[in-house]
């Protein structure tokens, strides 16, 4: 299997509310309401961590799931906000201008 | 249900902030004719200050930042101060005349991800919208720094107020926001100044000018549907509070003053002597603006428009009363509906079939107030 690497896209604005991330795109004003899951991968796509390890070390640590299963709803979920451009996805680490989140 | 309005509704029932108007400065580097502002530079918050604030905002759960003058752009340190809202994951809105946007800027602009450029344009003849700026030329660098922006595929909106001396421009004006492919936006607003001088009010179209607008479904789509007469007002309306100002929204001055809204210049507190949060949770003033509710407004309760009319408790506010009628706003749901509100009777207004009386009346009463 090919490590994914995620990282936030650096056009888009976030909000923790309640639990849940805000996200709106600067490129199409599209606003996203991420569940708790969700927003676990989001905090984490440092463009350093694989996608691997953040659902070992994150989803199936903090919920109880199946690590195949999680992997591939991840990979979906991640794969769908990519097609967003709100992701930005890659085989190898992605490099960042700067890292403004601040889970 | 949209994602928007969960959004809205979540913010409320926490009681966050969830947007923010920020006024980094009233100076400008234009007059405009109708501005409710005061230009001179009475000390504004330094950069530092605007960081600090910006941090509190961000732990408040502030998500939508308008950044807007007077013209943001005139302070040095305004990229900065985006730069420092961006870094905390805001969606930054700049309002400007973009008169100091160049290639450069919007690239600028762009890279700091930036969701929204408003811009004023009043009119796409020079000779019109100069006058109104009072800057020979602005018309031309404006449309130039929307050309700017676009080209780096920055979202620009154009936002077209009118008024007297601008009313006949407004189809050209949409038809240049067309061709350069920002949006476009239409305010027949025009407020009194926050310090109360209502002169700026004398700019207003008329009211058959209004009515005409409301009657273009260019600008309101389905105009039968829009202009029918109020449903009845039920009890969820007579419950609900007016708008944002003060529940999920708030505006901040250069000099750190709080207010429920740009137009509700109700003093709430300074982010120079208490934490934003301080002031948002607990300022005796926003408690009281948050409790008003529908049935609570002496006249407007009673009105056939409520659950409909924009009310705007700021206006009020500058008329004298928190919870009593806007009269611009009851001149809006006549002109769109032509059924008198409660407001207007109260006034003793006449009712007439004509709406050139009902603003010949009703700028007597207002306009030169005693």
């Amino acid at each position: 299997m090919n490590e994914k690497y995620i990282a936030r896209s650096e056009k888009v604005a976030w909000r923790l509310l309640d639990g849940e991330m805000i996200i709106m795109s600067a490129l199409d004003s599209t606003l996203f309401n991420l569940n708790t899951v969700a927003t676990v991968i989001w905090q984490a796509a440092d463009g350093r961590t694989p996608l691997s390890e953040i659902v070992r070390g994150l989803i199936c640590e903090e919920f109880d799931v199946d690590p195949d299963v999680a992997y591939r709803d991840a990979e979906a979920f991640v794969n769908e906000l990519a097609s967003h451009r709100i992701l930005m996805m890659s085989d190898k680490p992605v490099a960042r201008s700067g890292d403004p989140d601040k889970p | 249900m949209s994602l928007m309005e969960r959004l809205n509704h979540k913010a409320l029932r926490l009681g966050v902030p969830l947007s923010v108007h920020l006024d980094v400065t009233y100076r400008c580097n234009e007059r405009c004719e109708h501005c409710y502002l005061e230009h001179d530079d009475h000390g504004e918050m330094t950069t530092s200050e605007i960081r600090s604030l910006l941090g509190q905002l961000e732990q408040s759960g502030v998500f939508f930042l308008a950044v807007s003058g007077g013209e943001p752009l005139v302070r040095r340190d305004c990229f900065e101060i985006l730069e420092v809202a961006r870094s905390l994951g805001f969606n930054v809105k700049l309002k400007t005349n973009a008169i100091l946007i160049k290639e450069r800027e919007a690239r600028k602009l762009w890279s700091l991800g930036v969701e929204q450029v408003q811009i004023s344009v009043y009119s796409d003849r020079p000779e019109v919208h100069d006058a109104i700026t009072k800057v020979p030329g602005s018309l031309l660098r404006t449309m130039a720094a929307i050309r700017f922006l676009k080209g780096q595929g920055l979202k620009v909106t154009v936002a077209n107020v009118l008024m007297k001396s601008n009313f006949q421009d407004s189809a050209g004006v949409r038809a240049l926001a067309a061709e350069l492919g920002a949006q476009f936006t239409l305010d027949p607003t025009i407020t009194p100044m926050l310090d109360g001088d209502r002169s700026p009010l004398r700019l207003r179209i008329a009211a058959n000018e209004v009515r005409s607008l409301f009657r273009d479904s260019n600008l309101v789509g389905d105009v039968d549907a829009f202009c029918a007469p109020p449903p009845p007002v039920d009890d969820e309306t007579r419950g609900g509070f007016p708008c944002s100002a003060g529940h999920t929204a708030c505006y901040i001055s250069p000099y750190g003053d709080v207010y429920p809204c740009v137009q509700f210049p109700l003093p709430c507190g300074n982010v120079r002597k208490e934490s934003f949060l301080n002031i948002w949770k607990n300022s005796s003033q926003l408690r009281e603006v948050r409790s008003i509710r529908g049935k609570d407004l002496p006249t407007c309760s009673s009105c056939a428009h409520l659950g409909t009319c924009t009310r705007c408790p700021g206006l009020a506010y500058m008329e004298g009363n928190m919870r009593g009628p806007s009269s611009a706003d009851c001149e809006k749901s006549f002109l769109r509906t032509g059924i008198f509100t409660a407001g207007m009777l109260a006034r003793g207004v006449v009712p007439s079939a004509n709406a050139h009386d009902l603003v010949q009346i009703d700028q007597r009463q207002t306009l030169h107030p005693a």
